[in-house]
């Protein structure tokens, strides 16, 4: 099935930011208030651009946290070494800045409330962020799709939305939820630590040659190192969807 | 003006002196390219001058590396905003690769492994101005910054400066390589900001 | 796995830069790629988008299908290593 949406123009908009809240020591959820939004789909990004007081100009790209909120855009944004804005974003940003959003942007990296087949979501660090607006959409939706999350992360500190994800998952109503930690784990878990491995995916139940629709999103090494192993499943192509952050993932 | 972002000032030095328009200086080396890098085993490496009637002269990699090389420090400006002040290169003169080159050619397509390429005037490789470089800051050029070698023209953007080079065509006329069919300058001096066509 | 052979991203990264010039959703488009003959969506291009312009390639061969370059007058797009574009277009209301 083609994923269309309708053509309008796409142009920069006005944002204030409206709320901050610190998710770990190197991550921020920004809450920009933005006038004229016309509306999002859980999977979409939006470009970012800062304008210093001489005209400088910086643009990035960003994917969408929440689940569509009237005017209301969140961004996590991951402060990367020398980032040009996720520098300022993370650690300077304030209640009442101004930037400019263009979007939403995305037709094929998305999940409309109204699907109701399984879906597989594999995230590599800050690439859960799209993922984490399909979970939070389909919670706002009250849509039963069978969800299954894997979220592959560095380590206990770095995980984001940790108490929410802890909360969706113990609500059960179909969605799973799995942290596979690469590099150090929680005292006591089960899972030796490492990268996402075949028996990762073998693990969330779904049957080999699985018609369940894959969204897989991080580091672009990560993204290709999971396409693999989806293809190694006997999942058909057409049915992953890809979004690649480039190689520091932010 | 619109939209102002207080406390914004991004990746710029502010203290920055003697860059050309719109320049910003930048302490790393950013990696900036058109495609995955390319793996040239050295024992197939070659660099070919071909002048207007085809006459080709090349050069393998041990070859190259007995030709008399120079040390330059230069200045480098990419289009893409960043400068990068003093910096070591070891590379053979475009002197002494054109030097025993009889031609009537005044301009030059310069051709890498990966399909890239760029133009300029011939005069702008001559009189010490460019050198095919091999080594940075002291080490051998990383592949990511176009190692085994590249062209190093640091009067121009650094566009110019063409990673993973492996040849130079002499021709009669000025053919526009890879950016600047796509708008960008043909020329490209970063002193009189000619970043795109028409500048 | 070696990040720095991984120095792409995908054509979703594009596609606010897209939407603004062509006022269309790009990332259903489906690519037919002119060297291999294989058709992919442009959501799935190998986009390297950090140099002067953005140049999207194959994921299957790994030539040039589309090169943009945003100046500030000007998009440029460049198309022949692409035999044809497909963009679905909604029905009209």
């Amino acid at each position: 099935m083609a994923e269309t949406s309708a053509p309008r123009p796409v142009h920069w908009l006005p944002a204030r930011v409206a709320d901050l809240r610190e998710e770990t020591s190197t991550t921020r959820t920004v809450v920009f208030d933005v006038p004229d939004w016309p509306g999002h789909v859980a999977g979409q990004h939006v470009d970012v651009r800062l304008t210093a007081e001489d005209g400088y100009q910086a643009e990035r790209s960003y994917s969408i946290a929440s689940s569509p909120d009237g005017q209301r855009v969140e961004l996590t944004i991951q402060r990367v070494p020398d980032g040009e804005l996720s520098t300022y974003m993370v650690g300077e940003m304030r209640v009442g800045d101004e930037a400019e959003l263009r979007g939403p942007v995305g037709g094929w990296f998305v999940w409309h409330p109204e699907d109701s087949d399984p879906v597989l979501l594999v995230a590599g660090g800050s690439g859960l962020v799209p993922l984490m607006a399909m979970v939070r959409e389909r919670a706002r939706a009250g849509n039963g799709a069978p969800f299954s999350l894997l979220y592959s992360v560095r380590s206990p500190e770095v995980v984001l939305y940790a108490d929410e994800l802890a909360h969706r998952a113990r609500d059960g109503d179909g969605l799973n939820i799995s942290l596979l930690y690469s590099d150090s784990a929680p005292e006591g878990t089960a899972r030796p630590v490492g990268r996402i491995r075949p028996d990762d995916l073998a693990a969330t139940g779904l049957p080999h040659g699985s018609a369940a629709r894959a969204y897989v999103c991080g580091p672009t090494a990560f993204v290709e190192a999971v396409a693999g192993l989806l293809a190694d499943h006997g999942y058909d192509p057409s049915n992953v969807r890809t979004e690649r952050f480039g190689p520091t993932g932010g | 003006m619109g939209v102002v972002t207080r406390g914004f000032v991004g990746r710029r030095d502010p203290a920055a002196a003697n860059l050309p328009p719109g320049q910003y200086l930048t302490p790393d080396f950013p990696v900036l390219s058109a495609g995955p890098t390319p793996q040239i085993p050295l024992e197939q490496w070659r660099f070919t001058v071909t002048d207007e009637a085809g006459a080709e002269r090349g050069w393998g990699w041990q070859e190259f590396l007995d030709l008399p090389s120079e040390q330059p420090t230069v200045d480098i400006h990419c289009v893409t905003k960043w400068s990068k002040l003093g910096t070591h290169w070891q590379g053979v003169s475009l002197d002494t690769l054109l030097g025993p080159v009889q031609t009537q050619a005044g301009y030059a397509l310069v051709r890498s492994y990966g399909g890239y390429s760029t133009n300029l005037p011939l005069a702008d490789l001559r009189g010490g101005k460019a050198w095919i470089a091999y080594r940075y800051d002291g080490g051998d050029l990383p592949a990511e910054h176009g190692g085994p070698a590249r062209l190093l023209v640091p009067h121009l953007y650094f566009w110019k400066s063409a990673k993973w080079v492996r040849g130079i065509e002499l021709r009669t006329e000025d053919t526009p390589g890879f950016w600047e069919t796509m708008g960008y300058h043909s020329y490209g001096d970063p002193w009189r900001d000619q970043r795109y066509a028409g500048d | 796995m070696d990040d720095s052979e991984s120095r792409y991203v995908d054509g979703n990264a594009v596609m606010g830069m897209l939407a603004e010039a062509f006022h269309s959703e790009m990332s259903t488009a489906t690519v037919t790629c002119a060297n291999c003959g294989r058709s992919g969506r442009f959501a799935d291009r190998h986009v390297y988008d950090r140099g002067p312009g953005m140049v999207a390639r194959c994921p299957y061969c790994g030539e040039v299908n589309a090169r943009m370059v945003r100046t500030p007058t000007d998009m440029w797009l460049e198309l022949h290593g692409s035999t044809s574009w497909r963009i679905p277009v909604p029905p009209k209301a």
